[in-house]
């Protein structure tokens, strides 16, 4: 691949970047925008509903059998819905801050797409038996990326906040700027065990590569078993920065009306819901990748697939199937929980999560060191 | 009086604080839900049910002879709370045999569906039995005019009822027995 690479001119390295970085787009929105159809039938299904099933269209709705079957799961309702927010009309109120105003959807919406180009989601096997991470861009200290640029996604919303000039909004930015920087320790704190335990001694790579991370665990333990209370602490984090629910401060609809997003409609709203569910996508693939060994069938097994094409699709599916078992779970526990108070947020993330995290690095310090000590 | 009493709350044990354990006790009951039958009414398909003296849209209803049983007092117009009823009366031709000695009859018979407030007054104030709020309870239109229920508009829903009088038959078999009154 590196030679095929090299031997390429550098616009056409160029062109296949480009393509792909299109297809991971198209890939990454259409699971966003799945993941709200299936928070609507999810949430319908569990209060005794049935969720979106009238929208259909024209030639495939009228197959039989099929055309039925995929009006009732409600598979047209994201194009509808999409286009709704697009001819939707443009209101800008007339107290915003209008530059800010229509700066804070992108600011959202770009993180959010920015940390999926160092994401692996699989790997592909060349004939001379290399294996090559699927990923648009192998960065070594990937997962500091990540969490560099996804707390970006913040300032979106704080700016919604603030631009919008109008005091529910405001409040939902306060809101949000104060729950990420409380999170986002515990987040960094609840990693650090994994990087000590994923850096053997003698291993060269880097230990932040996410790819490095994923084969760790290929035959082996998933990080999950080896250090549930990262994972737990990561998790609750990660509901955290994706404002989900029980932890949707900056939107809270019961006290804040809509929160940030009070002030906007149409496609700038709909931005802000599609970074929110993008959010929640990459949120997921990264847990999968860090804790559920990404693209590898199941702990201490080999992958039953071959190392050929199949095995690379096999794989990535199967990266899928565990990203979208997991965007199941955040639907899921959206619509078991109330809404935390905002205060009991900040009690849980400064006085529990944090402390819980810094024991639970230290513990790992100190067993890493001592399982390090009795290997020499 | 009922006596308050204060219980004193047992301090949580430690799952207990974490809440982890009621999380996954929550998390099973809405998965759970997820298999349990649906109660939602796929509405313009299926219909639901009519429970007896629904209050529907007011309708004009004939006998099981097919007369019209309206003789176009006027009560109905007057006990009308938000006067959703206009009534242009009319007679009734003396060459009618089928409804002699009734002497009125509505020529037009409006009832505004935008201001009806489904009271059913008018069916109850009725000497005639002749209007009814049946089960009919989905009205709609593109103008108001539209909303406006004609005369036989209200025959049309309304349609035929059974009759446990038949008063002006009675009223017709007297007068040819000679005691009219
Ligand atoms: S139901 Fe009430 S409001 Fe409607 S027409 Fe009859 S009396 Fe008037
Ligand atoms: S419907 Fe009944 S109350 Fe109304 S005018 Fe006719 S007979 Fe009188």
């Amino acid at each position: 691949m590196i030679e095929f690479m090299q031997s390429l001119e550098i616009w056409q390295i160029l062109a296949i970047k480009i393509v792909f970085a299109l297809m991971m787009i198209g890939a990454v929105m259409t699971m966003a925008g799945y993941s709200v159809l299936a928070e609507r039938k999810v949430s319908a299904l569990m209060q005794g509903r049935l969720g979106p099933n009238r929208t259909v269209l024209p030639i495939i709705g009228s197959v039989p059998i099929i055309g039925p079957f995929l009006q009732g799961l409600g598979i047209f309702q994201p194009l509808a819905d999409g286009l709704k927010f697009l001819f939707k009309e443009e209101i800008v109120p007339g107290h915003v801050n209008k530059i800010y105003y229509y700066l804070a959807p992108i600011i959202a919406l770009v993180p959010a797409l920015t940390t999926m180009t160092v994401l692996p989601f699989g790997e592909f096997f060349t004939g001379a038996g290399e294996t090559i991470p699927l990923m648009l861009a192998d960065l070594d200290v990937g997962i500091l990326f990540i969490l560099a640029v996804s707390s970006l996604g913040v300032y979106g919303i704080v700016l919604a906040g603030w631009s919008s000039n109008s005091k529910y909004p405001f409040l939902g930015g306060i809101r949000s700027s104060a729950q990420m920087i409380s999170y986002e320790l515990a987040m960094g704190l609840s990693l650090l065990p994994i990087f000590l335990w994923v850096s053997k001694p003698g291993v060269e790579v880097s230990a932040l590569s996410l790819v490095e991370i994923v084969n760790s665990q290929h035959q082996a333990n998933w990080l999950l078993l080896v250090q549930p209370v990262s994972a737990l602490i990561f998790l609750i984090a990660l509901f955290a920065e994706t404002n989900r629910l029980p932890f949707d401060m900056p939107e809270s609809e019961t006290d804040l009306v809509g929160g940030f997003h009070t002030e906007y409609g149409s496609f700038k709203f709909g931005i802000f819901f599609v970074a929110e569910y993008a959010h929640i996508v990459i949120g997921s693939a990264i847990f999968t990748i860090i804790f559920l060994g990404g693209w590898h069938f199941l702990p201490w097994m080999s992958d039953p697939w071959p190392a050929n094409w199949v095995g690379t699709i096999l794989g990535v599916g199967w990266f899928l199937t565990k990203t979208v078992g997991l965007i199941f779970f955040f639907i899921w526990i959206r619509w078991t929980l109330p809404r935390f108070r905002y205060d009991q947020v900040m009690d849980l993330g400064w006085t529990k999560l944090l402390p819980l995290a810094l024991a639970n690095l230290l513990f790992y310090i100190v067993l890493v060191t001592w399982l390090d000590q009795s290997a020499l | 009086m009922a006596k308050t009493v204060v219980l004193e709350r047992k301090p949580l044990s430690l799952s207990e604080r974490t809440y982890l354990p009621q999380i996954a006790t929550g998390l099973k009951t809405t998965f759970s839900n997820m298999f349990k039958p649906k109660v939602t009414l796929q509405y313009p398909e299926e219909k639901p049910v009519i429970p007896q003296n629904y209050r529907g849209i007011p309708t004009l209803v004939k006998d099981p002879n097919g007369r019209e049983k309206c003789v176009s007092c006027q009560l109905c117009e007057f006990v009308c709370p938000p006067k959703a009823i206009r009534i242009t009366p009319g007679e009734v031709p003396e060459e009618d045999l089928d409804r002699e000695h009734v002497e009125k009859a509505p020529q037009e018979f409006e009832i505004n569906m935008l201001r009806c407030i489904y009271c059913g007054y008018c069916q109850e104030v009725c000497p005639e039995e002749a209007i009814f709020l049946q089960q009919e309870y989905s009205s709609s239109g593109y103008s108001r005019e539209e909303l406006i229920n004609k005369k036989d508009k209200l025959y049309e829903l309304g349609g035929v009822l059974p009759d446990k009088h038949y008063k002006w038959d009675k009223k017709k078999k007297a007068e040819l027995e000679g005691n009219s009154h």
